[in-house]
């Protein structure tokens, strides 16, 4: 009987409250969560406000016609292009450098690793100038590239060369650990079960880190499409050109079309605004499914 | 399917993992691979299902060298130590596997492996399961979806990595039984890898003992328990008391007894005679020749027998099981002067090393 009682008495009696431990005074939460709440706001929220506000301050149709026009347009199909080129590729690699440095063991692994920060740790006009002095008239490969008509520097293939090894890292950052954390066990026991490594690939490697590597791509698309440092170096601001979204919003702004810098520049601030809504969207699918993004 | 290994070693790095090692698995057996972590067991295994290639020596199924076939194609059914289900497909989905990557002309019709399928989860019990993620089954559950994921393929051996390491007590006794049975059931070649002495004793026909990438002993439980070959076998293979003693003309003198011992010991030298606690006799009258004098340091009642840790005169700990009749009629407390005499020892004679 002694069992029973003690069953329901700790059946009724609701777990003490635990929070009152960690808690602080009502004031003190207050004004933590002021600073946070103002810091935000200053910081973040106010510049991206300001951005769609210095838009529109000549009204929807002037902002409207600064993206239409002819150069804009070129610039933002550049973006388009060389995001495009980039995401997928990177996206490969990523998912290459991944599955061998969580797979193999091989002499040079440390270095390799670091190798993949590279980009990371320098400065992206320091990017920009390594490809200007490898592929410049006057760099390494100059002469022979002026021979065969080879057009790089300020021009196209620099900046996806440069926009290329600026967001090398983020697809093989982002899967490194994840891959690390669950180990070759499933790979190992799809084979056991006779599966070949095509197969394997497709069907156990890939599905278990796709929302990693969705998340990978999604920053690594966000950086592609805004990079402006090293592909400022490499491009040669031409016009309709070589004019990227965030070239294009400098040069308007250094000629004073406010507005049509920041109508422009809106548009990139949409993209990041549309980048963090994916990023929570896989955040919570990976979550919802039991798996780890 | 039968099982042959033929003077196997592997190597990774400097650490010598497996060393010259033989063994014979007989259709249709259940053998344990047991040993401590490092001893090469889980190696030995995965060599036998092709996942990792050994250094030299052969690998013979059926009789026929398998030594450079992929895993792919020795057909062994593995169970991994942490079942390594896939955890982005349904328990449906996992056991499906094996039959759905195979070429297409071998590959059985979807309506086949639907059949199939559930044929398996029946088997392991999980009706009505197919539908759930690994994530939502219990450990239990979990090792049952492996076992049917690898049977899925009809392997003509199956291999269990510590099939049971990750369960609580009650679970891995239950699914023990039920591993048996099935093993019988199906008529398979089973070999599982254990640390775990009494799981091995239990469940397996014959244990093979491993240490330091070696074999120790292989033999029934019956022989491995009551016979073992060596210092580590004995040790291995459940609690034991350990006398240091005196090797002269060919007995073995320790403390102030004397045993005769029928091996050949030689002449001189030192040895260690080895009890299992329940053959250690212990009285308050000493046996002149046949006792070694000892003090009762704890009492240990509870349980079916009674534990009683004992310091002897020349200062070592042993240990001796009594029935709770002999203490109840000898009355033991700690502090109490006895003798102890041992029933039935194992002497092994010192290296010149240790």
């Amino acid at each position: 009987m002694a069992t029973a009682d003690w069953t329901v008495h700790s059946a009724a009696q609701p777990p003490p409250a635990l929070v009152s431990a960690r808690s602080e005074p009502l004031w003190v939460r207050a004004i933590l969560i002021a600073v946070a709440l103002l810091f935000l706001g200053s910081f973040l929220v106010l510049p991206l406000i300001a951005v769609f506000g210095y838009a529109l301050q000549d009204g929807w149709r002037v902002a409207l016609a600064a993206i239409r026009e002819p150069h804009a347009l070129a610039a933002i199909r550049l973006t388009l292009l060389v995001a495009a080129i980039c995401v997928p590729l990177n996206a490969a690699f990523g998912l290459a450098a991944a599955w061998c440095i969580t797979r193999f063991e091989f002499r040079g692994k440390n270095l390799l690793v670091s190798l993949i920060d590279l980009p990371f740790a320098v400065s992206p006009v320091i990017s920009g100038l390594i490809f200007v002095l490898l592929f410049g008239l006057q760099g390494l490969l100059g002469p022979w590239l002026r021979e065969h008509e080879i057009q790089i520097i300020f021009a196209v293939p620099g900046i996806v060369l440069a926009t290329l090894f600026v967001t090398f890292p983020f697809v093989a950052r982002e899967l490194i650990p994840l891959m690390e954390e669950q180990g070759a066990d499933e790979e190992t026991a799809a084979v056991s079960l006779g599966a070949s490594g095509w197969q394997t690939f497709w069907r156990v490697t890939l599905p278990n880190v796709r929302f990693g590597l969705l998340y990978g791509m999604v920053l690594l698309n966000a950086r592609a499409m805004g990079e402006f440092g090293a592909v400022s170096v490499v491009s040669g601001h031409i016009r309709g050109r070589t004019n990227t979204m965030p070239l294009h919003v400098e040069i308007l702004y250094n000629e004073y079309q406010t507005a049509a810098a920041f109508a422009v520049a809106s548009l990139l601030a949409g993209l990041a605004v549309v980048t963090l809504i994916l990023k929570r969207l896989i955040e919570w699918r990976a979550g919802r499914r039991g798996g780890v993004a | 399917m039968g099982i042959e290994v033929r003077s196997v070693s592997k190597a990774f790095g400097s650490f010598q993992a497996l060393r010259d090692v033989d063994l014979t698995v007989k259709e249709g057996e259940l053998v344990a691979l047991l040993g401590p972590s490092g001893s090469g067991k889980t190696t030995l295994l995965r060599i036998v299902a092709g996942l990792e290639a050994a250094d030299s020596g052969t690998v013979l199924l059926d009789s026929e060298d398998a030594t450079s076939r992929s895993v792919r194609e020795r057909r062994v059914g593995f169970v991994f130590q942490h079942y390594a289900l896939f955890r982005h497909m349904t328990v449906f989905d996992n056991v499906a596997f094996g039959l759905q990557v195979r070429p297409r002309s071998q590959r059985p019709s979807k309506a086949e492996i639907a059949r199939r399928v559930h044929e398996l989860l029946s088997l392991v019990q999980l009706d009505g399961m197919a539908q759930r993620l690994p994530s939502q089954l219990s450990g239990g559950q979990r090792q049952r979806v492996a076992l049917a994921r690898a049977l899925a393929v009809e392997p003509r051996v199956l291999l269990l990595d510590e099939p049971f390491g990750a369960l609580d007590a009650r679970v891995r006794r239950d699914l023990r039984r039920w591993l048996r049975r099935l093993h019988d059931e199906l008529g398979l070649t089973s070999v599982f890898v254990t640390h775990d002495q009494e799981e091995a004793l239990e469940l397996a026909d014959r244990v093979v003992v491993m240490n330091g990438g070696r074999i120790e002993q292989v033999g029934t439980p019956e022989e491995v328990y009551h016979h073992p070959a060596t210092r580590f076998v004995t040790e291995f293979m459940g609690e034991v008391n350990v006398f240091r003693a005196r090797v002269e003309r060919g007995s073995v003198r320790v403390g102030g007894a004397t045993f005769d011992v029928s091996d050949e010991l030689g002449d001189a030298g030192h040895a260690a005679i080895y009890v299992r606690p329940h053959l250690l006799e212990v009285d308050r009258e000493a046996r002149p020749g046949e006792t070694i004098p000892a003090r009762v340091a704890r009492v240990l009642a509870a349980g079916p027998t009674v534990r009683v840790e004992l310091v002897t005169d020349t200062g070592e700990l042993v240990q001796a099981d009594l029935s709770q009749e002999r203490q109840s009629t000898l009355r033991l407390r700690s502090g109490d002067a006895v003798f102890v005499r041992p029933r039935d020892t194992r002497v092994f004679v010192e290296d010149a090393a240790s």
